[in-house]
């Protein structure tokens, strides 16, 4: 798991629960392993029931522990969502820019969160396989590219998407989701949003710097997160993380300057 | 799994067979060593020595049963050379055999006196291994008495057709040696225009092995290789034979075309099917089908594949199980490749000391949580260390489906981190889910953890920590008590001890016994449902050398195993290999050795393993476990 605290101890430390939901095969999984590990596989298995990990993103101000839930994304495990997205702080709600019809499941999940999880829970919406469009080759250079293999064997759903996407597509622009479409959805939910690869680390290391940065100082107490316990239940409420809720819709406005020292 | 009772024969009674004149054994290694043609037992080959008839019926009779593979060459019986055969062991009367094991415990007296017969008689040979397995002690002196007239003509005559023999290959399903990796290629997908639809399909029919699901309705569910669509003529016709059979009250349960094995195995609302061009008998095939299904309960529980069924018998069950066809796969695949733990159904274990195991159990007997139902510590598939409450065991088919989610399947390693998975684990029970906890521990060395090689530890190396608990909600408890186990281990210097069993591998043959014939053995406890084995490397270290091992034993072990045989020991020589199964009460052994190893050095090597077994017993298998 992840190191011990000790080097930013002068700064104040605190937790974040948070919690990745959205259809299967989106990348979910991968956006998470990009973000702790700087790692990605082609091609990756779907998750089973879920998988738990940690890794700390570093503020100016403050020293923030994600605590993250990584759901599987298949139906059969729907009916656990609550347990983890329960106490959870924040909350990524995950699609496929080259997949409609996983916004249309994003969408589900956003408004299921806004009516069973806990008020002033962060969400952010996120599409994701940026570098399926052509915008890809403006996020290039960015990140640290890992070995791609761009024509793997079409094994596993998301290459097999991409194989059946290309064909409509001349200019192999596979974005089947206009980012003004989801942006425009995003500010009117009140959700922040990015559009990411978690192939290339394009906007990955943003989310979460976002994410942190919206979180509201008052909801950051002890270390395992105000979350943790009890209370946050009441469904009552507004939403007092509202205001602090950005849009980032425009790709490179994202506070990417904090980024975290991870 | 058809393990025939290891009582007396069922013809131990007739007078006929108690003292039958048989002909000494090393007449009958001319049998198979003319039998280049495995073509049929019709046309064994003449210098069969004169049999008393009613041997040579027990000898069609078992062949016979081994025949379900027609056209293939799995007769074990014409094609195998030195067999200390069906019917030389299966004829001591029943009267003899008790007192025999009575008397086990004053061995040497009793192999002492069988020293002086004529181990001529093939029926002693029978008696003698029941004598050694039974007995406390191993004596290898005595095994060369056993065997001892084999020896001088052994060699020579292999040696001499050999060379004419290596022409042809092992097995006729395993022949193509170079091609076996591409049988878990994915087959490809046919393209819009369906252009290449010829080219997939003939992908498709080039696998030796198929499992298909379907539902009751025809449905298809799952398939190893291919889809839905490139499949569902075959479903269809497929539908149409098990329904035909349903109608006249018979279930289909196998058939054979050629040199393809079809087995069908149907619960509930699904079908099964199996088809292989494997050498794999029709037992085995159903236990690798059983897993599936099993595996399909492990996603879904019973009660809820019932219900969807009940409600809507066309239900397409694909949806509901969208994300577990991996399992399925991997564990289709293991069975392709060959699985000594399906095979056994025994589970193997880590070696390691006795007192370095209990160490262990009670590290995690003191950090139990309240909501803890088993604990395991696992690595690569081998089981180090399990805690369970008294009143509930684990079923080895439950594990073998835990294993192949945690080990096999990269889901759940690839997600980087702690994983909660709710699993319903059929042998326990079938009705609900239970909650594991799992946790890999991190053994590269901590000297340089900058080391960012990537060092991606192998299935074989990795380590898992699993937790079970019937608490959905008990996910930081389990957290809390692998932290503070993981953290008692270190400061105990367990890991250290895993680190070290793990890196030190399965050991080889030679280094049980310096200089052994033998290349590779399974050793299976009976009482204790584990599994033991050499090292596959370096012989059988690639996967279609690894394939053609796991043919040889699915072949000892189905001759041993068959209906109505009551063979203890089996010998079987081929041109490339010469191979030895001996059953007791208490264990399996396999083993295999080179097509020239004589059968007495084999027969000293299988009984020194069977010594080391018994010395290093309770480093080998987890005996009792810990409860609570």
């Amino acid at each position: 798991m992840s190191e011990s605290t000790s080097a930013n101890t002068a700064k104040p430390s605190s937790s974040v629960k948070l919690v990745l939901l959205g259809e299967a095969a989106v990348g979910k999984s991968s956006l998470v392993l990009r973000f702790v590990n700087n790692d990605f596989q082609e091609n990756k298995e779907p998750t089973i029931g879920a998988a738990f990990l940690t890794q700390k993103c570093s503020l100016p101000t403050r020293t923030i522990k994600f605590e993250i839930w990584d759901t599987a994304g298949q139906e059969r495990f729907a009916s656990l969502a609550p347990m983890y997205y329960r106490n959870a702080q924040a909350a990524l709600v995950v699609y496929d820019v080259t997949k409609p019809s996983s916004l249309t499941k994003a969408k589900h999940w956003v408004a299921e969160l806004q009516r069973q999880a806990s008020p002033g829970i962060v969400i952010a919406l996120v599409g994701n396989k940026l570098d399926l469009t052509n915008d890809a080759n403006e996020a290039a250079g960015e990140a640290q590219p890992e070995a791609e293999h761009e024509s793997s064997p079409a094994d596993g759903d998301e290459a097999t998407e991409e194989t059946q996407e290309e064909p409509d597509v001349s200019n192999g622009d596979a974005r089947k989701v206009p980012t003004r479409e989801a942006s425009a959805y995003a500010e009117e939910e009140g959700l922040l949003f990015f559009e990411t690869s978690a192939k290339t680390g394009h906007n990955v290391v943003d989310v979460f710097t976002a994410i942190a940065n919206a979180i509201p100082e008052s909801s950051l107490k002890s270390g395992r997160g105000a979350g943790a316990g009890t209370g946050q239940t009441s469904l009552s409420g507004g939403r007092p993380a509202e205001d602090s809720r950005v849009n980032l819709g425009e790709r490179g406005a994202a506070t990417a300057k904090e980024g975290c020292a991870c | 799994m058809v393990s025939t009772a290891d009582g007396p024969a069922q013809d131990a009674n007739n007078p006929e067979t108690e003292n039958p004149p048989t002909p000494p054994p090393s007449s009958s290694l001319r049998q198979p060593s003319t039998s280049s043609d495995r073509e049929s037992e019709e046309e064994r080959p003449p210098p069969l020595p004169p049999r008393p008839n009613t041997l040579r019926l027990l000898d069609e009779g078992g062949a016979s049963l081994r025949t379900s593979r027609p056209g293939a060459p799995t007769n074990l019986q014409s094609r195998a050379t030195t067999a200390v055969s069906l019917t030389d062991i299966g004829c001591h009367d029943a009267g003899k055999e008790s007192r025999v094991v009575r008397e086990g415990s004053e061995t040497l007296k009793a192999q002492a006196s069988l020293n002086h017969l004529t181990s001529s008689r093939g029926s002693e040979t029978g008696d003698t291994a029941s004598i050694r397995s039974s007995g406390p002690q191993g004596d290898i002196g005595d095994v060369e008495n056993v065997f001892g007239d084999f020896v001088a003509t052994d060699t020579g005559l292999i040696r001499k057709h050999s060379t004419g023999l290596l022409q042809f290959p092992e097995f006729q399903a395993d022949d193509v040696e170079d091609d076996f990796t591409s049988e878990f290629e994915p087959v490809g997908e046919v393209d819009e225009e369906g252009g290449n639809e010829e080219q997939v399909l003939a992908n498709w029919k080039a696998k030796r092995k198929h499992y298909l699901i379907l539902s009751a309705a025809g449905k298809p569910i799952w398939t190893r290789h291919g889809d839905g669509g490139l499949i569902s003529t075959y479903i269809g016709v497929i539908q149409t034979i098990i329904s035909f059979y349903e109608d006249s009250k018979d279930p289909l349960s196998s058939f054979t075309a050629g040199d393809t094995k079809f087995v069908i195995v149907t619960k509930g609302p699904l079908h099964l099917v199996a088809i292989s061009r494997m050498l794999e008998s029709d037992t085995q095939l159903k236990l690798q089908l059983e897993a599936l299904y099993m595996q399909i309960l492990s996603t879904l529980t019973l009660p809820s594949l019932t219900h969807l069924f009940s409600i809507r018998p066309s239900t397409d069950l694909k949806r509901p199980l969208q994300g577990s066809e991996t399992l399925l796969s991997t564990l289709a695949d293991s069975f392709t490749k060959g699985s000594p733990s399906t095979l056994l159904s025994a589970l193997e274990c880590l070696k390691i000391r006795k007192s370095h195991r209990q160490a262990i159990n009670n590290t995690l007997l003191k950090t139990k949580v309240s909501s803890l139902l088993y604990g395991l510590v696992v690595a690569g598939g081998r089981l180090v260390n399990v805690v369970r409450p008294k009143k509930h065991s684990l079923h080895p088919g439950d594990l073998q489906l835990l294993f192949n989610m945690i080990f096999e399947a990269e889901a759940v390693k690839a997600g980087g981190g702690e994983s909660w998975i709710p699993v319903c684990l059929p042998g326990f029970n079938s009705s609900g889910y239970l909650y594991m906890y799992v946790s890999f521990l991190d053994l590269r060395d901590d000297a340089n953890p900058a080391n960012d090689t990537k060092t991606t530890t192998t299935k074989e190396e990795s380590v898992a920590i699993v937790l079970i608990s019937a608490n959905k909600e008990s996910f930081f408890e389990l957290q809390g008590m692998r932290d503070a186990f993981v953290e008692q281990m270190e400061k105990n210097g367990s890991i250290k001890i895993i680190k070290e069993a793990v890196a030190k591998g399965r050991p080889s043959t030679t280094d049980i016994v310096p200089g052994t014939v033998l290349h590779h053995f399974l050793y299976k406890s009976r009482a204790n449902v584990q599994f033991t084995m050499s090292s596959y490397d370096p012989e059988f270290s690639t996967v279609s050398r690894r394939r053609r091992l796991m043919s040889t034993y699915n072949n000892l072990h189905a001759s041993i195993h068959a209906r109505h045989t009551h063979v203890k020991v089996h010998h079987c020589v081929s041109q490339s290999s010469s191979s030895f199964a001996w059953v007791t009460p208490m264990f399996e052994l396999y083993c295999v050795a080179g097509a020239n190893a004589n059968r007495n050095a084999l027969a000293q090597s299988a009984s020194k393993i069977i010594e080391w077994v018994r010395q290093e017993e309770e480093r080998l298998f987890i005996i009792g476990g810990a409860v609570f």
